[in-house]
């Protein structure tokens, strides 16, 4: 009962990644896509959550942290760079 | 059917409805007409999604062996950084004019930027004749 119920439930994220990655496809304007990135990234977390239940294992959960922070870091560094064309910002003497 | 039993199977029936909740908001991204609409699918309600799922796992794992101080930590961070991370973009896409749906009713921003504009016009062309002469 618990694992059809845990394997339903990851073919349900899988379908929510896949819808995600048909906008990063058809996406209109670059911030369509990168929302649909950010969207991917949350869901392949509670991905890793499901799998690390379903394997009755904590080792996963590590992989759950740098994972969330990965995603976040790359969805500032994006939307620095379509407000601004640069990532770093920097005073240069002149 | 022991008490443990039911804990677990209520921790992975918050799961099962964290993966109804991000196909819905899956549904939402691709049928929402412009990038902040979507915007409002892909950051909230898959945030919700995110936090049954971990809070599921959580209290499985606590009944199962033992308490885990790393899920607790995801479920700060996640918390703590989607709505972030969605506002970031959404103001990313504003500020480089993506165009809105035509169902938009009001831009009340647009129209404070654009008051803002013709307060400051004047001084704009004086100091730019300044560096003209």
């Amino acid at each position: 009962m618990i694992e059809t119920m845990l394997f339903t439930a990851l073919t349900l994220f899988g379908i929510a990644i896949a819808i995600a990655l048909f906008r990063i496809v058809i996406g209109p304007s670059l911030p369509d896509r990168v929302v649909a990135l950010d969207m991917i990234g949350v869901n392949l977390v509670s991905g890793i959550a499901i799998i690390s239940v379903l394997l009755g294992t904590k080792s996963f959960l590590e992989v759950i942290l740098i994972l969330a922070i990965l995603a976040f870091i790359s969805t500032i560094a994006f939307s620095k760079y379509i407000e601004r064309g640069v990532i770093i910002e920097r005073k240069r003497d002149s | 059917m022991s008490v443990s039993d039911i804990v677990e199977f209520l921790g992975v029936l918050l799961i099962l409805i964290g993966s109804i909740m991000a196909v819905i908001s899956a549904i939402g991204i691709i049928r929402f007409p412009d990038v902040y609409t979507r915007s409002h699918a892909g950051t909230k309600s898959s945030t919700l999604a995110v936090l049954l799922t971990l809070l599921g796992a959580l209290i499985f794992f606590w009944v199962r062996d033992s308490f885990s101080v790393r899920l607790i930590l995801g479920i700060v961070f996640v918390f703590l950084t989607a709505p972030v991370s969605g506002h970031l973009i959404s103001r990313a896409a504003y500020r480089a004019r993506v165009k809105m749906s035509d169902l938009t009713v009001e831009d009340e921003l647009g129209d404070a930027i654009r008051a803002y504009e013709e307060d400051n016009d004047d001084s704009d062309k004086e100091a730019k004749g300044d560096k003209g002469e």
